[in-house]
């Protein structure tokens, strides 16, 4: 089990120049009234001004070549820019999945072509994307997808839909994984690739998943007769599973996977103090205790990825432990603190708790479900 | 991780691997003084890590004492490293000389032991619980009180009344009972208390989390083996989804239980820091409460029998998370601390 140790990365001076920068940003936004902190809000803080604020200071691509809009500075770097703004509870899920995956992505199989096309925009703030993998009969299952890509004269037509699309009504592009080649049902991770989709094609048909909330950020994609050009084909043909595996490795481990519900542990922590009820902050302390070795292990990986490793396992490890946490968030909360959780509630605690509470159940689903991660850890602990 | 270190590593393992067998650490736990393990450390100078040279220790930092520690929690050594260490570290702190004699250290922070004015010298009476191998001590270091001041006597063990005592995995926690027994004038000297009990704590702490995670890692390393070696229903453990969540389970408090020592071993290089332990044992803590009751699920009846090695080491996790503090005893301490942030002061308290 020698992979589950993790290197430890003490704070530089220039990590910490950069945090008191997005510090001081985050106060003056706060104060001017642009944004009020909430839980979750990769997933549901949309604000195009915000995302074209923090493009303007150099905060999206970060790690990118300059020569595609980027700043060439160390994922440790933007490692403490994004756990900033999580731990704020700022609205950052514009940007959110072209920043963390689309970029890389394009980084790693696009064309050059492509890369000049896309990036500049994405690290501006103004280009965003959904992620284009489950479908309604491919959910942890994802090796299932039908929707198809036929090769015609200068492109493809694709046919099929996606689902659980967070951020689709907002996104001008989707990565989709669809079968350029036949199903085989013994060799289900042949013949796919990845199309990047303008979803104003003519063709592409969005429509809402309300949450159990109400509110909209699931969506169901539909691709009837969708035409792509050939330049969007994304790497090879055929290499589909590799490379959408490759990107799922950048959304396992990061800050987000155990900061959704921070500002509700912030607000706690404020509360305790204020009625000196030490008693229960040291139940509050254990909490704090969790969530410091998580961050720990956090940066543990994005140091292992910034040297070129992929640590899936413990990406996985992370993912699953970092969201099983921001759930009990929320149940300590309600032992510690007489509430009345509701969404609309006047009161900040209640209304945090509410937000944290109703969005619980898609932490440990989004990303990979626990069940496929703890699949994922035995068999990379049995493999060692 | 250093070369050097990588290389202490090395030879440590191969010796805690060599020597801490199932049938030594059983005949330790049976009251037999583990006198090879301790001879090989000594000619090694591995009991005297982190002290100067001038003051006969062996150099190098506390990263590499701790390293040495973490192993010896992962093979079970049955000796008192971590109290000969602390003992030396303070002793260093006086300009004392090193010691490769084991060393046990009597503070009593409820009832302090008392000493008083004999002609020449002093005597000293008292009595502290669960002196960690006080039987086998060839050494004390007695914390306690003057008409006029604390201090901190060196003495021999000989003239201490010991009944004997054993934690959860058999080592030995000993009552020691001193009455009037006598001390040196030159072996008294004269320290803060409150500093020393504090110091203790943290180091104690600290020294226990770094073998916890050792001996977490052991437990977990021994279940993986486990479930490929055997089969139920024509198939091995591994391959059951029930055993893979476990196995997951067991991977994850493993690896957490491994940065937070790592984290607060790195954040205690010029002293203990008291925040960064408090973190790591909660943490580890809490990590052997699910991780000892895991292992033995997954190995079944034979886990839970004397002739296999598992319960070597979840007796003893479970043992040490209750010494030096349990995680309400350290979340009250961080509690302490947090109430004392400003508004909204969690994010920045966490990450400076």
């Amino acid at each position: 089990m020698g992979s589950l140790h993790l290197p430890i990365q003490e704070r530089s001076e220039q990590t910490e120049e950069i945090r008191g920068h997005v510090r001081e940003f985050l106060r003056q936004e706060r104060e001017a009234g642009t944004f009020v902190p909430k839980c979750d809000t990769w997933l549901s803080g949309f604000s195009p001004e915000f995302s074209r604020k923090l493009g303007e200071r150099g905060w999206i691509g970060m790690t990118w070549p300059k020569r595609y809009g980027g700043h060439e500075r160390s994922a440790i770097e933007r490692y403490v820019v994004i756990e900033e703004l999580l731990a704020a509870g700022a609205p950052v899920a514009g940007h959110w999945i072209a920043d963390r995956q689309t970029g890389p992505l394009l980084l790693r199989y696009g064309t050059e072509q492509q890369r000049m096309s896309f990036l500049p925009r994405i690290a501006r703030g103004e280009c965003y994307f959904a992620i284009g993998l489950s479908e309604p009969n491919a959910g942890s299952d994802l090796a299932a997808v039908r929707t198809r890509a036929e090769k015609v004269e200068g492109g493809w037509i694709m046919n099929g839909s996606k689902t659980w699309t967070s951020g689709a009504h907002h996104a001008h592009y989707m990565i989709t994984l669809c079968r350029t080649s036949p199903y085989h049902p013994e060799n289900r991770h042949e013949g796919m690739s990845q199309l990047l989709v303008d979803l104003s094609s003519p063709g592409v048909t969005i429509r809402p998943i309300l949450l159990m909330t109400g509110e909209h950020h699931f969506n169901e994609v539909f691709f009837e007769d969708v035409f792509v050009p050939d330049d969007m084909l994304i790497g090879q043909e055929g290499n589909g599973w590799k490379q959408g595996m490759t990107e799922l490795a950048f959304e396992r481990s990061g800050p987000e996977r155990f900061l959704s519900t921070f500002p509700l542990l912030e607000e706690l922590v404020n509360r305790l103090r204020q009625s000196g009820q030490k008693h229960l902050m040291a139940q509050a302390a254990k909490l704090v205790s969790r969530l410091w070795t998580l961050r720990h292990m956090s940066i543990g990986v994005a140091h292992l990825l910034e040297k070129g490793e992929t640590p899936d396992v413990a990406a996985a490890l992370v993912k699953e432990m970092g969201t099983t946490f921001e759930q009990q968030v929320a149940e300590v909360v309600r032992l510690l603190l007489p509430t009345s959780p509701s969404v609309d509630a006047a009161d900040r605690l209640d209304q945090l708790l509410a937000q944290s509470i109703l969005h619980a159940p898609g932490f440990t689903l989004r990303g990979g479900t626990t069940e496929i991660l703890r699949g994922i850890i035995a068999k990379g602990v049995i493999a060692k | 991780m250093t070369d050097l270190t990588k290389m202490l590593v090395k030879s440590t393992t191969k010796i805690m691997k060599d020597i801490c067998t199932k049938e030594f650490i059983d005949e330790a736990e049976r009251g037999r003084w583990a006198a090879e393990l301790w001879e090989v450390l000594s000619e090694a100078g591995m009991l005297t890590v982190a002290v100067p040279e001038e003051l006969d220790g062996t150099g190098g930092t506390f990263a590499e004492a701790y390293e040495i520690l973490r192993l010896a929690g992962k093979y079970a050594a049955p000796i008192p490293l971590a109290e000969t260490y602390m003992g030396n570290w303070i002793m260093a702190d006086l300009g004392l000389a090193a010691t490769c004699e084991p060393l046990a250290i009597l503070a009593n922070e409820g009832e302090p032991f008392q000493f008083k004015k004999e002609g020449a010298g002093w005597s000293v009476t008292g009595k502290a619980r669960s002196v960690p191998w006080g039987r086998h001590a060839r050494l004390l270091l007695v914390l306690g009180e003057t008409e006029t001041g604390s201090v901190l006597a060196l003495m021999s063990p000989t003239e201490a009344k010991v009944t004997t005592g054993q934690n959860l995995a058999g080592e030995p926690r000993d009552t020691m009972v001193l009455e009037a027994a006598p001390v040196a004038d030159e072996h008294l000297f004269a320290v803060d208390a409150r500093q020393v009990h504090s110091r203790l704590l943290s180091t104690g702490a600290l020294c226990r989390s770094v073998m916890m995670a050792g001996a977490l890692e052991r437990i977990a390393e021994l279940t993986v083996k486990y479930t490929t070696e055997r089969s139920q229903f024509g198939r091995p453990l591994h391959r059951f989804q029930a055993i893979q969540h476990h196995l997951a389970s067991l991977a994850g408090e493993t690896a957490a239980a491994n940065t937070a020592a790592s984290y607060a071993v790195a954040a205690s290089r010029r002293g203990p820091d008291e925040k960064a332990i408090a973190m790591a044992k909660i943490r580890i803590n809490e990590a052997a409460g699910i991780v000892a009751p895991v292992a033995h699920q997954v190995h079944g009846a034979i886990g839970f029998t004397h002739e296999h090695v598992l319960h070597q080491c979840t007796r003893r996790v479970l043992a040490w998370r209750d010494e030096w503090g349990t995680e309400t005893q350290w979340a009250e301490k961080l509690a302490e601390q947090l109430m004392l942030l400003e508004e909204n002061g969690l994010w920045p308290y966490l990450s400076e």
